[in-house]
């Protein structure tokens, strides 16, 4: 017996409709039992005062600035390289075996775990380059983890700006960089910047690469330079889940929300970059 | 007529081209492109005639691994010369898609695109490049309280003669057009095929027609091209009403094509 097709569609989209509402209870699950947990713990003085008494009272300032910190290093330091490495390989580079072994490079780059990063940082910036263990080696280690990110997200923007605007340009007497800069860069850069977005937040997440380069379990003050260890969101969130007896819950889930919220606001402000572009965009 | 055999715009002997992959080519190419005068160049797909457009501006440039051979001169100088500034040439030869492309910005901004990458800044300057640009391809009127708006916003017809008018706000003294009606209505073909009438006096045009009517009715000059060779060349309307070759006749007359 055949079943109609009437039916067949009637199953394949309950299906598709159970998959879906499973997957968004999954993160209102998370995201509600983090609220419900953690809000009563979030005041102005868990927010912005120092952990006293052994981290179990107080605030989690210095791990908030520390993310912030480590966060805008890595921008500072992956978003050039990362978008001239974008424009290289979508505008200039030919299409060699060369071009093919970088891309590849690349991809591989991104699929690396997190704690290979961090060993990879310790040997080589905190080491071999004697930077110590510090914030700059720490965002140079997540610069590195999040350039993958960065330049496919970036190259990909970039490539979508459609030919024959290069061709109108270049017709009309523009250099290859002339129009890179007045065409395709400002076409791009919605896209570019949800890149930049979505990998700074993994970086600003990521535990495993500052745990051997410059995250501190707990410091008395907040960093002075670029040469100081810091305290971190995500390490604090490990620390005084595993590392500190007696650790009121409330706390922990205070800072894992503040974690939550941080990660969930870039991620929102990279979707309404993104809406709002394409409804200007002209192609 | 224009004296084509003695000052020709363009002077070109034994032009060969070769793309790397062999998809399409030209073939020991001879011919005379006259001054102020409408060139037209016809032929089946395929034929070379992009090719041919491409080898005034050195677009042809921007596949990688495409070949020339002969020459090419621009006013007594060789343009096929491998140390030639592109930019220079391109600022002299403009050109006009087969489908209109207005850069992602306002009217205005595409009209100074041009000269704006020459590194003119000159408020003056470009106001009056902008006006005599759009006045010479009959938009003036249409365009002149539209100027900040977005020029995706205008009719296809209406971005095609601003595509028109963008070249001509550079003043340039050659216009090359593939097909520039292609994707228009005969009212804005005909507005198009009009500029092109009163503009000629000034600028040297090399067009690839959409049909073998159109080439008819725009020709000073005529080049029919097939499987990348020249096949018949001529002056006015001759290569329409009396062609020499088989070949032309057939195609003119729509035995195939």
């Amino acid at each position: 017996m055949r079943i109609p097709r009437s039916v067949v569609q009637k199953i394949a989209f309950s299906a598709l409709t159970a998959i879906m509402a499973v997957t968004i209870l999954t993160i209102l699950t998370i995201i509600t039992f983090i609220f419900w947990n953690g809000l009563p713990a979030v005041s102005s003085e868990f927010l912005f005062s120092m952990p006293r008494e052994g981290m179990t009272a107080g605030g989690i300032w210095p791990a908030i600035v520390g993310t912030l910190y480590l966060t805008l290093g890595t921008a500072v330091i992956a978003v050039p390289i990362g978008l001239l490495a974008a424009i290289y390989l979508s505008e200039y580079a030919p299409d060699s075996t060369f071009t093919r072994t970088i891309r590849i490079a690349i991809i591989n780059l991104a699929g690396i775990p997190s704690v290979v990063y961090g060993l990879f940082g310790l040997a080589l910036f905190v080491l071999f380059l004697q930077l110590g263990s510090s914030i700059l080696a720490s965002c140079l280690t997540l610069a590195i983890m999040t350039l993958p990110v960065i330049i496919s997200t970036a190259e990909e923007a970039l490539r979508a700006v459609p030919q024959s605007f290069r061709v109108v340009s270049i017709s009309m007497g523009g250099t290859r960089w002339q129009t890179i800069q007045r065409i395709v860069l400002p076409q791009a850069l919605p896209g570019i910047l949800t890149g930049v977005i979505l990998g700074l937040e993994r970086a600003a997440g990521e535990t495993a690469p500052i745990l051997f380069t410059g995250a501190s379990f707990f410091l008395p003050q907040l960093p002075q330079s670029i040469f100081d260890e810091t305290m971190a969101l995500p390490y604090h969130l490990f620390v005084i889940s595993t590392q500190v007896p007696g650790m009121p819950v409330r706390i922990q889930y205070g800072t894992a929300l503040v974690l939550l919220v941080f990660v969930l606001v870039m991620n929102l402000s990279a979707t309404l970059i993104r809406s709002y572009f394409r409804r200007k965009r002209q192609w | 007529m224009v004296d084509a055999a003695t000052n020709p715009k363009f002077l070109v002997e034994s032009l060969s081209v070769h793309y790397p992959d062999g998809t399409e080519s030209l073939h020991n190419i001879s011919l005379q492109i006259p001054r102020n005068a409408i060139t037209v160049l016809f032929g089946p797909a395929g034929g070379g005639k992009s090719t041919l457009l491409r080898t005034f501006n050195r677009l042809n440039d921007m596949v990688e691994g495409t070949r020339y051979s002969g020459k090419v001169l621009l006013d007594g100088e060789d343009i096929l010369t491998p140390s030639l500034d592109l930019v220079a040439l391109r600022r002299r030869v403009g050109m006009v898609f087969a489908q209109p492309v207005p850069l992602p910005m306002s009217v205005r901004e595409n009209m100074t695109y041009g000269l704006e990458l020459a590194g003119e800044r000159r408020r003056r300057n470009l106001d009056r490049a902008i006006e005599e640009g759009l006045q010479a391809a009959a938009l003036w009127d249409e365009m002149k309280d539209r100027l900040n708006e977005p020029a995706h916003a205008m009719s296809g017809g209406q971005q095609q003669r601003l595509c028109l008018a963008r070249v001509l706000a550079q003043q340039p003294e050659v216009i090359l057009m593939d097909e520039p009606t292609s994707g228009l209505d005969p009212i804005s073909t005909a507005k198009v095929e009009d500029s092109l009438q009163s503009i000629k006096k000034k600028y040297t045009i090399i067009i690839v027609p959409h049909s073998v009517q159109q080439a008819a009715r725009l020709a000073d000059w005529a080049g029919f091209l097939y499987q990348g060779d020249l096949i018949e060349w001529g002056e006015g309307k001759n290569l329409f009403i009396a062609p020499k070759v088989k070949r032309t006749e057939d195609y003119v007359t729509g035995r195939f094509g």
